[in-house]
C-alpha cells in the first residue's frame, strides 16, 4: 500500500510532494528541484553542494543513490551522517542538519538567518533588520 | 518583557526581536503578544527553529547581533529569570539591561560586546545528539499537530532523551500533553537531578558584577 503524499521537513522548510514511482517506499527519493527546495542542497558533478560547501559523493554511491534526475535523499543523508527520520508510514520525513554544519555556521559568528511570522501572519526575517543592533530573546507561555 | 527597553533604545539603531517557542502557535503566544502591545517584532516559532539554529536549551535565552548580522554575545540567560530571591532577580536583570544599554550606545566599544575570539569561546558545543534531537523534535511536533499524536510524542520524547539539557524540548512536550503540565513532578525531578549534576537551570550570564549580587 503506497502513500499518496510525502511531507518533507527540514529546518525552516516544508515540502509536500507526490512520491516518485519505482522506488522503495522506505527510502526518500526526490527530484533535484524538490531536493533543493526542501533543503537548499543540490547535486552537482562536484558533489552535494549548498552555498560554498560541497560534500563529495563517490562514483559507487552515485550509482546507488542517483537515478536520472531523482536522488535518494534518505540514502545521501545517511551516507553523510546527517539526521534523517521518517514516521512509520514513511509519508513524513525530516532531512536534518548535521551538527558539524551548525557548528561551522555558529563559529563563523554570522547570525543564522530565519523567517518567522508575527501575530498578523506577516513574515519577518532576521536579515530584514540588518543595519540595527538586534537583541534576540526567546520566551514561552509554558 | 522587553517593550520598555525597546521603546527607550529604538532610535539608536537598535531593535528587540522576541521569539515565542510555542508549538501551539497563536493559541499560546497570541494572547500574551497582544497584551504586551510590543512595538518590536514578536515572532512565533512553532518548530523551535531558532533554538536549533542558535543551540538554545531554555527560555528565556538571548543573543546579541550587531548591525552587520554578526553574533556579539552568543546564547545566554538574560539575567537570572528564576530565583527564590526576588531581590536578586531584580538586581541581575537590572545589570543585564544596563549592559544592553551600554552596547546600544557604544557598539563594539562596549565592554559587554565580545571580540570574535571571546564570542567563539562561549559558543556551547553543538553535538551530534543535539542535531538528532532537533530532527526528532521537529518531526514529532509536525506529526502531533497533524493528528498523529502518539507517534509524535514518541519522537519528542526521544528528543528529550538525546538532549537532556534542553528544557525547551521537555517542557514543550509536557505542554502539548497537557497545556498546564509543563511544571509538574516530572519537571521538578528533572530539575533536581540536573542540579545534583551541577547544572544551573538559569546559569547567570558572564558579566561583571553579576556574580556579586546576593
Amino acid at each position: 500500500m503506497g502513500t499518496q503524499t510525502l511531507h518533507v521537513l527540514s529546518a525552516g522548510q516544508q515540502l509536500t510532494t507526490a512520491p516518485l514511482p519505482n522506488h522503495p517506499s522506505d527510502e526518500l527519493w526526490l527530484d533535484s528541484k524538490n531536493l533543493e527546495r526542501a533543503t537548499g542542497w543540490q547535486l552537482k558533478p562536484e558533489g552535494l553542494c549548498r552555498d560554498d560547501a560541497c560534500m563529495s559523493i563517490s562514483p559507487a554511491d552515485r550509482e546507488r543513490l542517483v537515478d536520472g534526475d531523482a536522488v535518494c535523499a534518505s540514502g545521501l543523508w545517511e551516507k553523510l551522517e546527517r539526521p534523517v527520520l521518517s514516521d512509520a508510514n514513511h509519508s513524513t520525513w525530516i532531512l536534518g542538519e548535521a551538527a558539524a554544519d551548525r557548528s561551522r555556521g555558529l563559529e563563523s559568528l554570522e547570525a543564522p538567518d530565519f523567517t518567522l511570522p508575527d501575530i498578523e501572519g506577516k513574515l519577518h526575517s532576521l536579515s530584514d533588520y540588518r543595519g540595527k543592533k538586534v537583541f534576540l530573546a526567546t520566551w514561552a507561555s509554558w | 518583557m522587553w517593550q520598555k527597553l525597546y521603546s527607550e533604545l529604538e532610535d539608536q539603531d537598535f531593535t528587540v526581536i522576541t521569539v515565542a517557542m510555542e508549538s501551539r502557535g497563536m493559541k499560546s503566544a497570541g494572547g500574551p503578544i497582544r497584551k504586551s502591545k510590543a512595538g518590536h517584532p514578536s515572532l512565533i516559532d512553532e518548530d523551535h527553529l531558532v533554538a536549533d539554529l542558535y543551540n538554545m536549551t531554555n527560555v528565556p535565552q538571548a543573543v546579541w547581533i550587531d548591525e552587520e548580522g554578526r553574533i556579539v554575545r552568543p546564547v545566554e540567560v538574560p539575567g537570572a529569570a528564576m530565583s527564590f530571591n526576588l531581590g536578586k532577580l531584580r538586581k541581575t536583570r537590572a545589570i543585564y539591561i544596563d549592559a544592553i544599554r551600554d552596547w546600544a550606545k557604544k557598539g563594539s566599544d562596549s565592554e559587554y560586546a565580545y571580540s570574535p575570539d571571546e564570542a567563539r569561546a562561549r559558543l556551547p558545543e553543538f553535538t551530534d545528539d543535539i542535531a538528532l534531537a532537533h530532527a526528532n523534535f521537529h518531526l514529532g511536533r509536525h506529526l502531533w499537530v497533524h493528528g498523529n499524536r502518539d507517534e509524535g510524542m514518541r519522537f519528542m520524547r526521544t528528543a528529550t532523551e538525546l538532549n537532556p539539557d534542553s528544557w525547551n524540548f521537555f517542557r514543550q512536550m509536557k505542554n502539548l500533553q497537557n497545556i498546564l503540565g509543563s511544571g509538574g513532578p516530572e519537571f521538578m525531578g528533572r530539575v533536581r537531578r540536573s542540579r545534583k549534576a551541577g547544572k544551573e537551570y538559569y546559569p547567570l550570564p558572564d558579566m561583571a558584577s553579576m556574580d556579586e549580587v546576593s
